[in-house]
This record gives C-alpha cells, sequence and structure tokens, in this order.
C-alpha cells in the first residue's frame, strides 16, 4: 500500500493540484504536501497525493554507478 | 521512463548477485555459520522481492523475513467488525480496495456490498470528501488505515474538510507508526533479526534520522532503499557490508526520494490533527504509543468518537497463522492452511488477502 510511483509534473495550477505524467498516461494529483511544485519535476505519487519530489541529480548518480556495475560484468568483471 | 527502467537493468543486477554471494561467505565465516536474517519491513519490499525472484538469488546464509509493514495485514479483525457496523447504520463507507475482502467476525466489506449497503473504494481519500459534498444528507466514514506514508493523504480530509465546511466526513482511524514496531520486534526473544532494510516511502516521511535509534541500541544495519530490484539488491550489499565491516549505521540509499528529516509538509499536518496514541497490532498485539489518533478538538472527525463507537478487539479466523507471518517467525508456506484452504480468491486471514501480504507474495511468486 505504500507503494508510489515516479512520475513527471507537466502542469501545475493555483488550488494545489496538477496533472503528472508516466510514459503517455496522465494523471491529476494534489500538490499540496511537497514544496513548490514546479512543471519539469519528478514525483513519487501515493493515494492521489505528491508526496515527495525525487532528486533528478541524485538519481543520476545513482544510474551512474549502476551503468558502471552493468559495464563491468559485460567486460567480465 | 528511466527512473523506473534504469533501476531494472539485469546485468548490473548479476555483478550485484556476485558481490553479495562474496560478501556473504566473508561474513558467515565471521558469524560462524550463523545465517544473517535481514528483515524487509515494508509489503511493497515483499511484494518487489517476490516479483523479482530476489531470494532466489540470495545465497542460502541470508535469509528474507517480511516484517508488520502491510498496514491492511496488521489491522485488528475487530476493526472490520466496526466498519461493517458503521455500514449497517446507513453510512457510506469509503476504502481503500484491499480492505474490502478481510474476513471480519461475520462478513467482509465486500460481502456487506453485496448485501445492499454503501461501500466505496477509492483511489485517494479525497474522493470521500467528493462523495460527502455530493450527498450532503448523509454520513461518509473514510477507513484510515495505513502507515505514515498514507497519513497525510488520509488527514487531508480534515484540513480540507475544515477549509470548505463539510461535516458529514469522519475517518475510523487505525493509523500504525513503523519505529515503535521495530522495537517491539527486537524486543521478542524468539525473533532474531540482524538486519532491516527499512521502508522506502514511510522513510519520506520520518526521515532517515528516525532509524538512528534502532541503530544505537540494537547494534544492527538499517538501509533505506527503494522499491526496484536494483534498489533491494544494493540495499542487501549494504547491509552485508556494515556486517562484514561490523560498523552499523543508517545507510540511506534511497536518497533521490529520502531526506535525513523527512517530509516538514507531512508531519505538519501530523502535528495539527493528530497525537500518539497506543495501538492494537495483528500480531504484535497493543504497543504503546505506535499509533495515531485525532486530538480532541477534531473529535468531530474521528468516526469512532463521532458515531460512538468502541473498537473490540477481532477473532483470529481458526488456523489462520498471520501473527506469526507478519513477525518473520513463520513462513507462509508453514502456515497448515496455506494453498488449500487458504488462497487468494478465497483468503482465510489478511496476509493472503492483501495485494501486499506475505502469504499472497508467497502464493503468486513462490
Ligand atoms: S496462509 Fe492464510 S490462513 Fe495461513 S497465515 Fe496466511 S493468510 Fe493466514
Amino acid at each position: 500500500m505504500c507503494l508510489g510511483i515516479p512520475m513527471q509534473i507537466a502542469e501545475v495550477s493555483d488550488d494545489g493540484w496538477g496533472r503528472v505524467t508516466l510514459d503517455s498516461t496522465g494523471t491529476r494529483v494534489n500538490l499540496s504536501l511537497i514544496n513548490h511544485p514546479q512543471p519539469g519535476d519528478y514525483v513519487i505519487v501515493h493515494a492521489g497525493f505528491a508526496i515527495e519530489k525525487l532528486d533528478a541529480q541524485e538519481a543520476d548518480i545513482r544510474l551512474g554507478l549502476f551503468d558502471e556495475l552493468a559495464r563491468s560484468y559485460a567486460d567480465g568483471g | 521512463m528511466k527512473y523506473i527502467d534504469g533501476f531494472r537493468n539485469p546485468e548490473a543486477a548479476a555483478v550485484l548477485r556476485r558481490q553479495i554471494h562474496a560478501l556473504a561467505g566473508e561474513v558467515h565465516l565471521q558469524r560462524s555459520g550463523r545465517a544473517l536474517h535481514i528483515m524487509e519491513v515494508c509489503g511493497t519490499h515483499t511484494m518487489a522481492i517476490g516479483r523479482y525472484g530476489i531470494r532466489t538469488i540470495l545465497p542460502d546464509t541470508v535469509s528474507l523475513l517480511s516484517g508488520p509493514g502491510c498496514p491492511v495485514c496488521v489491522t485488528d479483525s475487530g476493526y472490520i467488525d466496526a466498519a461493517i457496523a458503521l455500514a449497517e447504520r446507513g453510512l457510506i463507507i469509503c476504502t481503500f480496495g484491499d480492505m474490502v475482502h478481510v474476513p471480519g467476525r461475520r462478513s467482509t466489506l465486500a460481502g456487506c456490498r453485496s448485501a445492499g449497503y454503501d461501500i466505496r473504494t477509492c483511489y485517494s481519500p479525497l474522493e470521500a470528501l467528493d462523495i460527502a459534498k455530493q450527498h450532503p444528507e448523509r454520513e461518509v466514514v473514510f477507513l484510515g488505515i495505513g502507515f505514515e506514508t498514507t497519513i497525510g493523504p488520509v488527514i487531508s480530509i480534515v484540513d480540507q474538510a475544515l477549509k470548505k465546511q463539510i461535516s458529514n466526513v469522519s475517518i475510523l482511524t487505525a493509523f500504525k507508526r513503523v519505529i515503535p514496531a521495530l522495537h517491539a520486534l527486537m524486543g521478542d526473544p524468539e525473533i532474531q533479526i540482524d538486519a532491516f532494510l527499512c521502508p522506502a516511502h514511510v522513510s519520506v516521511v520520518i526521515g532517515a534520522a528516525a532509524y538512528q535509534g534502532i541503530v544505537d541500541t540494537y547494534h544492527i544495519p538499517c538501509v533505506i532503499a527503494g522499491f526496484e530490484p536494483l534498489d533491494i539488491l544494493y540495499g542487501i550489499d549494504g547491509i552485508l557490508r556494515q556486517w562484514a565491516d561490523r560498523a552499523f549505521c543508517v545507510d540511506n540509499q534511497y536518497n533521490r526520494v529520502v531526506t535525513d528529516t523527512g517530509n516538514p509538509f507531512i508531519q505538519a499536518l501530523m502535528q495539527t490533527y493528530l497525537q500518539p496514541a497506543d495501538a492494537s497490532w495483528r500480531g504484535l498485539g497493543a504497543i504503546s504509543a505506535s499509533g495515531w489518533d485525532l486530538k480532541e478538538e477534531y473529535a468531530r472527525f474521528d468516526a469512532c468518537r463521532k458515531f460512538d463507537l468502541t473498537l473490540t478487539a477481532g477473532q483470529v479466523p481458526n488456523g489462520c497463522r498471520c501473527g506469526d507471518v507478519i513477525k518473520g517467525k513463520l513462513a507462509p508456506r508453514e502456515c497448515l492452511l496455506f494453498g488449500t484452504v487458504c488462497t487468494p480468491s478465497n483468503p482465510v486471514g489478511p496476509c493472503m488477502v492483501s495485494t501486499e501480504g506475505s502469504c499472497a507474495a508467497a502464493y503468486r511468486y513462490g
């Protein structure tokens, strides 16, 4: 039940709501529980709310580390 | 989406698997041959571990125990009886979908709905508010179960109801706090836990620093990991590294989302409307200050106080061992009813009902 899906903010409206997308699907979510939501931000969506932003920089660092691991596999490492 | 697929790379997983096996060998020697028991606290981890077959690629000396982190599973069955009683009084009951099949003493909420009572499943708690607005002449009750992750969205009902002056909505609360449950598990001499793989989205709310007390008190690793397969493998790898070095700490491996201090907006909502309360957990029993109640000044949003209802402890279905499964004492397959009398289409206990329950995960993924 604590599943949360990373989605990207497409639109922010004045009433604390906004539209988020994942690949080609979009949905309306409540953005009142996160700091300063902006279009383009990635957020974790749970029970109709964005409960936190996803820090793209940290995510990219982690993905880089996993890419390196994958390369070491290809190199027989 | 790269922030999902990127964390599923099979080649990186193969390298992590090798690393884990090497480290596990080292740790096993150091621990004089004792297996290492890692508890994944959260039901979403349990499902991901099953779905990606993570148990099957771990060495025999590392075992993963499923913990009490499925909110449906730890909700006492007396709560279902209370929800049914409210439905039978003609109220509209709104709930997350998983709850409708959990057996109470006489029936389930699904059974209640077939009998003509008004039970509605919601994806977001705020749908209950819309329903209340559409039916001003009726009372709407939202079944507020869940851990810290879900409490913010649920308590927003009260926040919004006050702002919009909606008075015909209330919450049947059964909120749970994770940290007191971890202490209760560690205090049980019959359970051996050597590390916690900490829940990803509970940690979003409470922050990584919240686990420091567990590390300091019990000298075991607390590693926060995301729900993707590489997250989980890297988390297990991190736990083994801590054991290999015998240096234990809170390691936030999900720092793309979890901060040290947690989400201040959700914490502020909780502080405004809630106060710590004793809570009763299926399997673990009553744990002091392990839940939250609405504060006295918001009692009119508390279904129990509004409708003068007392929650009584429910009965465990005959033969169901959910209590032991939740504590990691018993593997689902060791329950005599597993797979024969108790299946996902005909569940006996909540651990088989909930899509995140350990028994449902074991049934689906073996
Ligand atoms: S298999 Fe069914 S009866 Fe046995 S513990 Fe799990 S839910 Fe309960």
